[in-house]
């Protein structure tokens, strides 16, 4: 393979939670400009793998590295990874009654990319046309974060975030979840808009195979009770599809 | 003081630093018949004022102190230890240039003069017990507005000031009040004739340098018939370890048609007892408005009140109190629906840290002939960790059938999952906290003028800092 750095590369992740182990073993490497897919089950470990990465404070790491760029992630707090690069569009993302949607934006690209990235007209024109690429109009800025907010209406702002923010690495934990297709085909715009072409690598989480036509993705692994049972290309993804994952959880073995 | 004490004491409180003392009169701390006879008479009052000074004063020394809010804070303090009056230059002056430098320093150090030249109508700095600095624009002045400190708009004007004077709050109203007409000092006068519009703010800004010092303003807003202000006050002090006493008495008349908004910044140090009655009138479709944010003190007790006398007459209190370490905050409001038609709206907002404790204290009524009144209320507490208190005494006596009342009341925390997800946009968790607080007190931060909620939100900021175990 190529020399580069993979931008996120983990190692033997043991991850529990209160206690309770979830994770078992994780072994990933993402290289810049890939797409990677993680699918499974609901309760397979798929949230906490990627509240892990973003550093929440409630997963205890086990055992295992998180590298980004080939720098250790484990010491850093969830707000130092995000000015590293590393970007979780959530599941269930929160709302703050009173913060505007245009100040939180503002803040958050300053706090990431810098003060000037946040500034005048080069910022104007970025927001602009992200929002344009989403589908989101101009009368959010002034709605406060997620308040409100239909299920359509927090993805989509997520993925605003995401193409903003311009991340080294997007995990999306079950962006397209709630989503009719014309949601699915807005959102899968932005995070093309914001992968494609760039350095930077994305790890895409759902149960579903439907966003992944949208977004294709270079390589699909399968997580069933907290160990990746199987890897391959995005053909993968259309065989779950049609088998589900019977077929495999056949395969594992408890030996935990 | 060992120095770990006064970093305890001054903590995050920017605005606790002191400069020397210098005076020109100071009373020997304690209170009596006499020292409220000098005050009266350094001041070259008419009689009337002292004679009501006077029945204060004896008012005030039968009066029990209140029966509710923190009783034992209130008990702990020593009304002979407070200075009464203390007068730190000789002049009201109109140019900060006169101003003694030490004075000007101070209320330069406070943004004061550059906060006039760029969006103010007038300024009236008080320090101590006198106004030290007064200003108002000339525009004004041709169109008749009256804004002068209490001093002076009593001896130019002692006609008015004897018509309106303890009219709205009378000094048999409870202990404090009592207090403040025995001993007032400073204080604003405004008088806005009828049908003008003072577009711009005006301010006054209290400040208190001296130890045990006690200031005792007392402001009078009279707004004639279809004219409208907007009065904006803001209150700092130094950190001391020994207390202060701030009981002021503030009232409005709003004749008919006329709107007067009232917005207090209160950020006194935690060593300040503010303990103050503020109360206004409202004719005939007339409006009042209370913009009320009480950030500092030791303890606060304090609920504006508006009458609604007139009918179709309109009153709004708005209010944030923020109660941290040692501090009880005890503030809400009152409304009295005197007149058919009238409209109320409380929103209340608190938010306690550290073992702070917020408090809201309301009473809404309505008479019985009033019909068709609407009455809402909603308070909204915030708790930031477990060993802070939240407590709500409510109430409402409705007495006229007809009237539409809604009151809504929430208690929240900061949820670890808020802190998480703005973590996660590159937001330190001192940040994440801050945004969420000044997010709760954003409905109350948009009814200030832009300088103000600036200044308000990069205050929260400093309370959030240092506050990650």
């Amino acid at each position: 393979m190529s020399g580069k750095t993979p931008v996120l590369s983990i190692k033997g992740l043991h991850v529990g939670i209160d206690g309770n182990s979830i994770l078992h073993g994780i072994d990933l490497k993402i290289k810049p400009g890939e797409i990677h897919a993680i699918m499974g089950r609901n309760g397979s470990g798929k949230t906490t793998a990627a509240s892990t990465i973003m550093g929440h404070p409630d997963y205890e790491v086990e055992s295992g590295s998180i590298e980004l760029n080939g720098a250790d992630l484990l010491e850093l707090e969830a707000w130092e990874r995000a000015r590293k690069g590393v970007f979780l569009s959530f599941q269930y993302p929160q709302s703050v009654p009173g913060l505007q949607v245009g100040h939180f934006l503002r803040k958050s690209v300053a706090a990431i990319r810098g003060d000037e990235a946040a500034k005048g007209a080069p910022f104007r024109d970025a927001l602009k046309s992200a929002m344009e690429e989403v589908s989101i109009p101009r009368s959010f800025l002034s709605r406060y974060v997620n308040d409100g907010f239909s299920g359509g209406e927090k993805k989509r702002f997520e993925i605003l975030q995401l193409m903003l923010l311009k991340p080294k690495l997007a995990i999306l934990d079950e962006t397209d979840s709630g989503l009719d297709i014309d949601g699915i085909r807005v959102v899968s715009r932005g995070i093309n808009a914001a992968i494609r072409g760039s350095d930077s690598g994305a790890l895409i989480i759902t149960h579903y195979s439907r966003i992944l036509e949208h977004v294709k993705p270079d390589y699909v692994h399968v997580l069933i009770k907290g160990k990746i049972v199987k890897s391959g290309g995005p053909e993968l993804a259309l065989e779950l599809e049609e088998r589900g994952y019977e077929w495999l959880e056949s395969d594992t073995t408890e030996d935990d | 003081m060992a120095m770990e004490e006064a970093r305890e004491a001054v903590g995050d409180y920017k605005e606790g630093w002191h400069d020397p003392e210098h005076s020109t009169i100071r009373f020997d701390s304690g209170l009596s018949e006499e020292v409220v006879r000098k005050i009266s008479k350094i001041k070259n009052e008419p009689e009337w004022m002292t004679e009501v000074r006077v029945k204060a004063y004896h008012h005030f020394v039968n009066r029990p102190m209140p029966g509710f809010g923190d009783r034992e804070a209130l008990e702990g303090i020593d009304f002979d230890k407070v200075c009464y009056y203390l007068r730190s230059s000789d002049a009201t002056e109109k140019d900060w240039e006169d101003v003694p430098e030490d004075i000007r320093n101070t209320f330069d150090r406070l943004g004061i003069p550059e906060a006039e030249q760029k969006w103010l109508s007038g300024v009236t700095a008080q320090y101590e017990s006198e106004a030290v600095y007064h200003s108002i624009r000339e525009d004004l002045e041709t169109q008749g507005v009256i804004f002068l400190d209490m001093d002076s708009g009593l001896r130019e004007h002692p006609e008015l000031v004897k018509k309106y004077f303890c009219s709205v709050v009378p000094y048999q109203d409870n202990k404090f009040s009592a207090l403040n007409t025995a001993v007032w000092s400073g204080g604003s006068f405004i008088y806005v004739p009828k049908g003008v519009s003072v577009e711009m703010p005006v301010q006054a800004y209290f400040r208190i340098n001296a130890k045990n010092m006690g200031q005792f303003e007392r402001t009078l807003i009279v707004a004639d018939e279809g004219s409208s202000i907007h009065y904006v006050e803001g209150c700092t002090a130094p950190t001391y370890s020994t207390d202060s006493l701030h009981s002021a008495v503030v009232e409005l008349i709003a004749h008919e048609g006329a709107h007067i908004r009232y917005s207090t910044i209160q950020n006194w140090s935690a060593n300040v007892y503010n303990l103050v009655t503020k109360r206004g009138i409202a004719h005939k479709d007339a409006t009042i408005e209370w913009i009320d944010g009480n950030i500092g003190s030791k303890l606060t007790m304090k609920y504006p009140a508006v009458i609604l006398k007139g009918e179709g007459s309109h009153a709004e209190v708005i209010s944030v109190a923020y109660a941290g370490k040692g501090q009880h905050q005890d503030a809400g409001a009152k409304i009295h629906h005197l007149a058919s038609n009238t409209t109320s709206k409380i929103l209340s907002k608190s938010i306690s840290k550290d073992g702070g404790r917020g408090s809201y204290r309301g009473m809404v009524t309505v008479s019985p002939k009033a019909e068709n009144c609407k009455l809402n209320v909603v308070c909204d507490a915030l708790i930031l960790d477990d060993g802070s208190q939240t407590d709500t005494y409510p109430t409402m006596e409705v007495a006229n059938p007809s009237a539409r009342c809604e009151h809504e009341a929430s208690v929240s925390k900061v949820s670890d999952d808020q802190v998480f997800y703005l973590m996660s946009r590159g937001h330190s968790e001192e940040e994440a906290l801050a945004m969420i607080v000044n997010g709760f007190f954003e409905p109350f931060t948009r009814e200030l003028p832009m300088e103000y909620a600036v200044e308000l939100n990069k205050l929260m900021a400093l309370e959030m800092e240092g506050s990650i175990g």
